[in-house]
């Protein structure tokens, strides 16, 4: 006992626990140090599908074969989005930032399992390492996409069913952070943090966790059913069996669609922490982003089916998601408006994670309205299965999520790691990073329109101009992302030091802790009185 | 319950460990929902072979099973009160016997699976691939889904194991039983889940 | 919270709501001899809904819980129950 409370005035990063060493890290139960892991094993795959994206632009930087055939370019984008959608942005946000702030934000010594929460991790690990079998072992690696749409998931020799349960495995993991969350939220804030005086980051998690509970079985028995029938030959998706395919693109959606606000909803978050702060203004209507999180968390469950707008659904069921599709826009750009307006009259301070904070809201209301461009029936039709559709949700899943995310990491940077990042390096890298990102997808909704459909090797030499830019804006934005990553890297170990409570001027709870924060966080669990983003 | 080397402090919360169950038994109430769309959408489809598919099936043991499970939902929610009153014989007895109706359940389930299976009527069995697309959907559901439900009865048999371990180590007492208490949600999740799939397999016609 | 004094059920509620149970399996099986054509669906789910909310309220306490279990039970049903409808929307009039 007196040693392990001595070891509470020492940062999480050196303290000393059970084990040592690496084992100190993978086995130990801090809030903290599991947000790390996550982030470490998401930098490394963030890395891999990074490269397999680069190389498919690569590929399409000239018509035909360039560097690979169509077999190698199925499988470099199948692995491309179940890497990127199952292991880095779905569980993102949450998994690092999450585990790292929502226990300091609410003035809480750790999540509430946490123990479970190591064991996330842990089934996280292992969900990866079964899906990185499909890539080695059987008849080759998938070639389906990351959706698996049945029939062909089921009838292509490719190695599926590994990618299949890995999916699975880590939707438990993710599971089971949500579960962590909403307990952690119900039951361990600071006295006197009500409901509506909790900061807005835990709000959107606690929102996502509710999604990660409640949708992510569907995804899970949806993979079960088509791993049995892959194996078993049960018949459920199987028109040879009487199946019916479209059902399973309606399951798959009604995870899939609701995942999407698990990735955006607490990047959503991050802005409203980051915005107020480098405004130095009290947030813009606290309680309509708050309802706004909500809503979209719950409206976000019935719009499915506007992923399947052309797969031959009913007439009356296109109006009924479309509409809800409209639906769903409306707290969104809420948002927006919010966050526009806490800005104005502020007084702005330009320093990085404001840099990413802004260029997220242009991003994101650029993949907004074209998600609202798909939404309508009529030109879904034209647009469905293009450029367009790949632009889209690169804006809103790389732009929305990655974008917040590099915003947090560099906001929470100081306090995870105790040292300061270089700030001109960090924003030279998002310069580059973000002219990059809008010369890569801008010139995808072009191509869109155009009628350049989406998972091809090889285009009309037409389209060849646009490709040539989109390509380049690859390789540009690949350069910023390395200048971030370096810099970071580099900063987290040899960067100035700073024990500075509060760099930035917050007014959250997490910059009353000290930085880097202690074991437990707190000597004495804060009191709260006012709300947050008090700012006189 | 929250025993860890590296905090100085042992956390106990009865009450959030509650609410992390209710969670998990939400995940499980839409993962099954899920099947029972499923299920809905392919009778809507296929309404005859449905109904003749649900006559081949053996009411009498459906009702057999029904009735059990009902019992042991009844004895697990007796043991928890016993617990409570600090009764820890009528509690390890209430539990045993529902850890025994539970393996009754997957006894009377093996007979009734066994029997298909002998005729040919399972997936990709040659008596089932000669009969229509509706009655091979209709006995693909049944398998996928009894068969998912006995696997979390298999759960259940082992948490019961555990749990009775724990009342006799005296590890949980009158006044720390969440362990038992969540088990006990559990269970009830698992009649629940049969309480559907009884009439929507075995009665309706 | 946890302070509270819980509430124990005796062993007589729970043989009660055992028998109510039994009762309406009963009604149940004995209803499907009964030739109520395309009603027989209905009957039989209204029971088993029935039976489910006996369960939940008796067996799994939310009579004396916390009513932040009831409001999140209700609303993963209705969730559930919405998302039923919706696909109906594809498979009625296709």
């Amino acid at each position: 006992m007196s040693e392990s409370t001595k070891s509470n005035h020492e940062s999480f990063l050196e303290y000393k626990g059970k084990y040592r060493g690496i084992l100190g890290w993978i086995l130990s139960t801090d809030h903290k140090r599991i947000g790390l892991l996550y982030l470490y094993t998401m930098l490394v795959f963030f890395s891999v599908a990074a490269i397999l994206g680069l190389l498919m632009k690569i590929q399409l930087i000239a018509p035909g074969h360039t560097i690979m055939g169509p077999a190698t370019y199925n499988a470099m984008f199948t692995m491309h989005g179940i890497i990127m959608i199952f292991i880095i942005v779905v569980p993102g946000l949450p998994a690092v930032f999450g585990n790292f702030f929502l226990p300091l934000m609410i003035g809480a010594k750790d999540v509430a399992f946490p123990k479970l929460n190591l064991a996330s991790w842990w089934i996280y690990v292992i969900g990866i390492l079964i899906v990185l079998t499909s890539q080695f072992m059987g008849d080759g690696p998938p070639d389906t996409g990351w959706t698996f749409y049945a029939p062909y998931s089921f009838q292509t020799p490719a190695n599926i069913v590994p990618a299949l349960v890995g999916a699975f495995v880590l939707g438990f993991s993710s599971i089971l952070t949500g579960i962590n969350f909403v307990v952690t939220i119900h039951r361990l804030r600071a006295p006197g943090m009500k409901w509506l005086k909790m900061p807005l980051f835990p709000w959107t998690l606690y929102a996502t966790a509710w999604i990660q509970i409640l949708a992510t079985p569907v995804i899970g028995i949806t993979l079960l059913l088509t791993v049995m029938e892959r194996t078993l030959g049960v018949g459920i998706f199987d028109p040879a069996l009487g199946g019916d395919p479209i059902l399973y693109q309606h399951l798959f959606w009604i995870y899939s669609h609701p995942a999407v606000y698990i990735m955006i909803l607490p990047g959503m978050g991050v802005i409203s922490e980051i915005l107020p702060v480098f405004s130095r203004k009290r947030i813009y209507g606290y309680k309509a982003i708050v309802l706004s999180s909500l809503a979209i968390a719950f409206v976000g469950y019935f719009v499915w089916g506007h992923h399947m707008f052309t797969s031959g659904m009913s007439g009356r069921a296109l109006f009924a998601f479309s509409f809800l599709t409209f639906l769903v826009a409306i707290p969104s750009a809420i948002k927006v408006f919010n966050w526009v307006a806490t800005m104005y009259k502020g007084s702005l301070i330009f320093q990085t994670p404001f840099f990413w904070a802004v260029s997220f809201v242009f991003v994101f209301m650029i993949g907004g309205f074209s998600g609202l461009t798909l939404g309508s029936l009529a030109t879904n039709v034209h647009l469905h299965d293009t450029h367009f559709v790949v632009a889209h949700f690169h804006f809103i899943v790389f732009g929305g999520t990655g974008f917040s995310f590099l915003a947090a990491l560099h906001y929470w940077f100081p306090k995870m790691f105790g040292r300061m990042f270089d700030a001109s390096w960090a924003n030279m890298g998002w310069l580059i990073f973000f002219a990059g990102f809008l010369a890569l997808y801008l010139p995808m909704f072009y191509l869109g329109i155009m009628g350049m459909p989406r998972r091809y090797y090889d285009y009309l030499p037409e389209f060849h101009g646009a490709n040539i830019l989109s390509s380049l804006g690859a390789i540009l934005m690949i350069g910023g992302a390395l200048i971030i990553i370096v810099n970071l890297v580099r900063s987290s170990r040899y960067g100035e030091k700073t024990n500075d409570k509060n760099p930035w001027g917050g007014k959250t709870l997490e910059w009353q802790a000290d930085t880097p924060p202690t074991l437990e966080n707190w000597e004495d669990i804060p009191e709260v009185t006012e709300k947050p983003y008090e700012y006189k | 319950m929250e025993k860890n080397a590296e905090h100085t402090h042992v956390h106990r919360d009865d009450e959030g460990d509650k609410l992390g169950m209710w969670l998990f038994i939400f995940t499980e109430l839409l993962l099954f929902g899920m099947l029972f769309l499923v299920y809905a959408v392919y009778r809507y489809r296929n309404p005859v072979a449905f109904q003749l598919g649900g006559e081949e099936l053996d009411v009498f043991l459906g009702t057999l099973n029904t009735v059990l499970l009902l019992v042991s939902s009844a004895t697990v929610a007796m043991s928890i009160s016993a617990i409570q009153k600090g009764l820890k014989k009528h509690a390890l007895v209430f539990l045993g016997i529902t850890l025994l109706i539970a393996v009754v359940f997957l006894v009377n389930k093996y007979f009734e699976w066994g029997a298909k299976i002998e005729y040919g009527f399972y997936p990709g069995g040659e008596a089932l691939l000669e009969l229509g697309h509706g009655t091979i959907l209709f006995f693909g559901l049944y398998y996928v889904m009894t068969g998912i439900h006995a696997l979390h009865i298999l759960i259940g048999i082992g948490l019961f194991i555990y749990v009775f371990q724990q009342i006799r180590a005296d590890k949980i007492h009158s006044t720390d039983y969440i362990w038992l208490e969540n088990t006990g949600l559990y269970w009830h999740l698992v009649d629940l889940i049969w309480i559907f799939l009884f009439p929507l397999f075995y009665l309706i016609h | 919270m946890s302070q509270e004094k819980p509430h124990i059920s005796s062993y007589r509620s729970h043989v009660f709501v055992l028998a109510a149970l039994i009762v309406l399996t009963g009604i149940s099986v004995a209803v499907t001899t009964l030739e109520l054509g395309r009603l027989d669906t209905l009957v039989a789910m209204l029971i088993a809904g029935a039976k489910a909310g006996i369960v939940l309220v008796w067996f799994m306490h939310l009579k004396f819980d916390n009513k932040l279990y009831t409001i999140f039970t209700v609303l993963v049903i209705v969730v559930f129950l919405l998302v039923l409808y919706v696909t109906f929307f594809d498979y009625s009039y296709r």
